[in-house]
């Protein structure tokens, strides 16, 4: 693999995400391409020469023309708060990436696919449902996803409408603040009776990816290995807290 | 008979200045940003940040291991060099090391407290008086594993068993963690039980994955050919 390089992006749009995100769609015309799951190194240059680095879940397909990446607002943080409240069309930062070969997922070996997301978490796995779309339709997937409140979820009608399209993609959601009126599915934390509901039955085929806060992803994966699933096809990305 | 010695195994490097020009390097408008503390500036490498939180990163769920089947071993090939249960490694000179740590993610934590058993003191343990290869690697529970030069490990390094003056946590690598500290933080392997010394170098985990090799964090060596 060669060296990562930094190249200048610029700001094509913005998009609210949720009520503390937004999505920022980046003209990047050096990108050379990922794959579903890898983030980015973003890094700011302040007028004095002072720069700061983080790093954010590419949230775009391999095929889209764009790359879009989801930035959940963290107070006090140093980063996320730029990008989600100042920054604007036209603006410029430095970028490089793909990085992270682990936390991938590749439509080729075919399988069943598990994800479960907590909030922001959501991300890598819309890159992972885009590409699934284009090259993997009919592939049994479940995506669990944890979110606040409806308000807060984030992709939601792109999600929805991916499930619509395609019998072989459930999504469950579960509501952990507040649900909405009249509703039916799961108003709590994930916990092992939503996973035994939700998740499919071991089996050596089954990858399952966990992406969220970290006492999120740990207790799903600790959770999932209690209830007979193997640790190593269990891939986990864990942010924060102050992995803004 | 346990001993605790107060020992700062950490060396502390001078942060290189950027001799790379600002110009060309594009402006983000309106981007302020949170300078670190001025007395803290040179213990922080370039890129990274400093957090009093600590962030947990992990490829997969924790391993949970019982102190009764836990050992640590030490190996050149398939020759065995030494093996401890939990007790007998307690009962190994216990060293006690407040460092800086680096997450190649960009945090930085300084002032942690650590106690354990330093590389030298388990090679003594198992009768050398140097490390018998050029580099090591290391195994955790997970399947996990990384690479080190063992002149790394000389003076350098420890098998961590407590964080903070309390048994360390399984999410941070509990109950024993490798702790390399003036390496990027993903060395400092999780859930270690053995070190395997070996005469060529070989990539661990997320070396293979696309991260550096080596992992100097004030060189920046993030990913592979940094």
């Amino acid at each position: 693999m060669g060296r990562l390089r930094w190249q200048t992006v610029s700001v094509e749009s913005i998009e609210p995400l949720g009520r503390r995100a937004k999505v920022v769609h980046l003209r990047a015309p050096d990108w050379p391409g990922h794959l579903p799951g890898q983030h980015v190194d973003v890094r700011l240059t302040a007028s004095d020469g002072y720069q700061a680095q983080r790093s954010y879940s590419v949230a775009s397909a391999p095929h889209e023309l764009r790359l879009s990446l989801a930035v959940e607002c963290v107070a006090g943080g140093e980063v996320s708060p730029y990008l989600t409240t100042e920054v604007r069309p036209g603006d410029v930062f430095e970028l490089r990436g793909p990085i992270g070969g682990y936390f991938v997922w590749d439509a080729a070996p075919g399988g069943l696919l598990f994800m479960c997301a907590g909030g922001s978490g959501v991300a890598p796995f819309m890159a992972v449902l885009e590409h699934r779309e284009r090259v993997a339709r009919g592939l049994p997937t479940t995506l669990l996803y944890s979110a606040r409140s409806p308000e807060d979820a984030m992709f939601a009608a792109r999600v929805d409408a991916l499930a619509r399209d395609d019998p072989a993609l459930d999504v469950v959601w579960t509501y952990t603040r507040e649900a909405p009126q009249a509703w039916k599915g799961y108003a709590r934390r994930i916990d092992a009776a939503i996973l035994r509901e939700t998740a499919p039955p071991p089996d050596d085929r089954l990858l399952i990816y966990v992406c969220g806060p970290t006492s999120f992803v740990e207790g799903i994966a600790t959770t999932l290995v209690e209830l007979g699933y193997g640790p190593s096809s269990i891939r986990t990305e864990r942010f924060g807290p102050s992995a803004e | 008979m346990r001993r605790t010695e107060r020992a700062r195994t950490a060396v502390r490097l001078t942060a290189p200045r950027s001799t790379v020009s600002n110009h060309s390097r594009p402006i983000s408008r309106g981007f302020q940003g949170r300078r670190t503390d001025p007395e803290d500036r040179h213990r922080v490498p370039p890129g990274q940040y400093v957090t009093r939180d600590f962030p947990v990163l992990s490829a997969g769920p924790t391993p949970h291991v019982s102190l009764v089947e836990w050992t640590f071993s030490m190996r050149v090939g398939d020759r065995p060099l030494g093996k401890w249960n939990w007790a007998e490694f307690q009962d190994l000179t216990q060293t006690r090391a407040a460092v800086d740590i680096h997450c190649v993610t960009k945090w930085s934590k300084l002032d942690t407290v650590w106690e354990g058993v330093t590389i030298d003191a388990l090679l003594k343990a198992a009768g050398l008086d140097a490390a018998p290869t050029p580099y090591a690697l290391a195994h955790s529970d997970g399947g996990y594993s990384t690479n080190v030069p063992t002149k790394d490990l000389a003076g350098k390094a420890m098998i961590a068993t407590r964080f903070a003056d309390a048994p360390l946590s399984a999410a941070h690598g509990g109950p024993a963690r490798l702790l390399v500290p003036h390496l990027y933080f993903w060395k400092s392997a999780k859930w270690v039980r053995s070190i395997e010394f070996i005469t060529a170098d070989r990539p661990g985990f997320w070396e293979s994955l696309g991260y550096h090799i080596y992992g100097d964090p004030w060189h920046e060596q993030r990913y592979s050919g940094d």
